[in-house]
């Protein structure tokens, strides 16, 4: 049944309404694809119990002519969402075995859209990281390779293993999550599409939190389309997220195939970094160059304050996050490591529960937080955000519908290449996602060509906020022109 | 601004997560890296900007200062590693 995971998230839609395949056929296709690749370590839970009991009652919700949105389509979700009854980890040992009672509102949503859950999947730890290294299950493997190459490459981001599993047919689409590139990162890294939405379209209620001023959570999936119909069912008010917003969901994939004749596409200058590859600068060009060919206005822009997003965002997540991991403390949940007192207690637990980058970041936002620093880091930064908000604010004043640059400064690189020595290299592969976050707008990864080695490479296009249709619309532009990306070879199997 | 080995300890200390001696010089270094990338930061002038206090212009939503949750104590304390009747339990901070 391999074949039935090679259909798109819209295509298995349309088989399973024409009852050309049940959804216990399509779900057992996957469960058995997952089965096969363990070698990724995409999935730190398979849940095929559950899965096979939703894909049974979405065969009969089909059979009654009651379909709902997505019925009897397989997902993964990413361990950062709590499912009710399912193990959720945030992929720290600090969680350990931590069985949620509830259920986050964006995986409650696909659910009642009819989705059906495969499993859980492998991200960094409390999402902090940019190449699924720092996950107490281990590093996710990218199902693509150098060409000519065995060396196991990173799949990105924090969302690596839902990156993963959709480039390597392991689920129709997944949910991830994005604080400073977390989705868009890793889709450019495996030729997937990624969409972070504008802040408060989703709501966070229910996501371990990392930095709940730039936390948003998005679909991964194979095209434009399949990325909109998910983030539909995704988005929408929830009362109990007070940054959640009261606006209407659009029919997003009734925007895929809109085009953008007569739209004005920034192309913003300071992206143009020094020591940026020629590949990336080609691509770039060739992306410019297919929107002008459909009929947009291409135009450059100016976001001065550009370089600046990166390090305020090196003091605004960890601040916040050092704030929303203070409730790991041994006594409500999760691991408890004794000591002689309760500070003790507090402190053992936290040293033996996190991992080093979350260790580090918690300390970096402790200081920047701390008496006498708050001034000259937290409030600094804060203001620097006021900037880079302006900048995108005056630029979409001029008439530009949305900006496009590269996604990230390279291709995907190998397990263990970088970051090790220095945390800051590792930082630098946000330097292009990161200023989304920073401003609260939607930003969309495209896979848009390959480098010299044949690996995927994407395009980003950043839109106004609540404007994610014109990022569909100029998105499936690039993906028309570009085509689809699927790693060579199933190695794995 | 650079911290020392006193600085991380109290760091730490503030963050409640245990550091061993040996581990103090490399969590310098390392931290140390992070807040000389942050460091450009103060080429920008920001005297009179606003700090960011949300990315879009919202209003906090209000309710009725009413109960609207619980009676399900057991749910509450079924994750913890220590309970008791209902109770988290910790170590005695009361003499």
């Amino acid at each position: 049944m391999s074949e039935l995971t090679d259909l798109t998230l819209a295509q298995a839609r349309e088989g399973l309404r024409a009852r050309r395949f049940s959804s216990v056929e399509l779900t057992g296709a996957y469960l058995e694809a997952m089965e096969a690749a363990r070698a990724l370590n995409a999935y730190v839970l398979e849940t095929p119990e559950r899965a096979l009991a939703m894909a049974e009652a979405a065969d009969a919700r089909l059979a009654r002519g009651e379909a709902r949105p997505l019925e009897g389509i397989p997902l993964g979700v990413k361990d950062l969402f709590c499912t009710e009854g399912v193990r959720t980890t945030a992929c720290s040992r600090i969680l350990a075995d931590f069985v949620p009672a509830y259920e986050s509102t964006v995986t409650s949503q696909l659910w009642a859209d009819g989705a059906v859950m495969l499993g859980k999947l492998n991200n960094d730890e409390f999402a902090m990281g940019s190449s699924n290294e720092t996950s107490a299950f281990g590093p996710v493997v990218s199902p693509w390779r150098r060409s000519g190459s065995d060396a196991p490459l990173v799949p990105g981001g924090s969302s690596g293993g839902s990156a993963a599993a959709v480039a390597a047919r392991l689920c129709l689409g997944a949910t991830a999550t994005d604080t400073g590139g977390s989705i868009r990162q890793p889709a450019a890294f495996t030729g997937t599409v990624g969409i972070k939405p504008t802040y408060g379209r989703c709501s966070r209620w229910g996501i371990v939190a990392f930095a709940s001023s730039l936390d948003q959570a998005g679909p991964i999936a194979r095209t434009v389309r399949d990325s909109a119909i998910l983030l539909s069912s995704m988005a929408g008010l929830d009362r109990r997220d007070t940054t959640s917003v009261d606006l209407p969901v659009p029919h997003f994939e009734a925007a895929v195939g809109r085009g953008v004749a007569g739209l004005t596409i920034g192309i913003p200058q300071e992206y143009r970094v020094a020591g940026m590859s020629g590949e990336i600068e080609d691509l770039w060009q060739r992306g410019a160059g297919w929107l002008k060919a459909a009929g947009a206005n291409v135009v450059e822009v100016s976001l001065p304050h550009t370089k600046y997003a990166l390090p305020a965002y090196y003091i605004v997540a960890p601040a916040e996050a050092s704030s929303n991991l203070a409730r790991y403390d041994g006594v409500r949940y999760g691991l408890r490591v004794p000591g002689r007192d309760i500070v003790e207690m507090y402190e053992n637990t936290r040293a033996a529960g996190f991992g080093r980058e979350v260790r580090r970041r918690i300390m970096i936002g402790t200081y920047v937080l701390s008496a006498g620093y708050y001034d000259a880091y937290y409030l600094r930064a804060q203001k620097l955000r006021s900037l880079i908000k302006r900048d995108f604010d005056a630029v979409y004043a001029q008439g530009v519908d949305a900006i496009l640059t590269p996604a990230t400064p390279s291709a995907a690189f190998a397990l263990g290449e970088k970051g090790a020595a220095d945390p800051v290299e590792m930082y630098l592969n946000d330097i292009f996602t990161v200023t989304v976050n920073m401003a609260g707008l939607p930003g969309i990864a495209v896979p848009a060509g390959s480098d010299a080695q044949g690996l995927p490479l994407g395009l980003q296009l950043i839109g106004k906020p609540f404007d994610e249709e014109t990022l569909f619309a100029a998105g499936q532009v690039i993906e028309e022109a570009a085509g689809s990306f699927v790693p060579p070879s199933q190695w794995w199997r | 601004m650079s911290v020392d080995a006193t600085t991380v300890r109290r760091i730490a200390h503030l963050a409640r997560i245990a550091v061993s001696e040996d581990e103090v010089p490399h969590l310098a270094g390392e931290l140390n890296a992070i807040l000389a990338f942050v460091e450009q930061l103060n080429q920008v002038d920001v005297g009179s900007v606003v700090p960011m206090t949300s990315v879009s212009p919202t209003v906090m939503r209000r309710r009725a200062d009413a109960v609207t949750d619980g009676g399900y104590g057991d749910t509450v304390v079924a994750n913890a590693p220590m309970s008791e009747d209902g109770f988290f339990l910790v170590p005695k901070v009361v003499e």
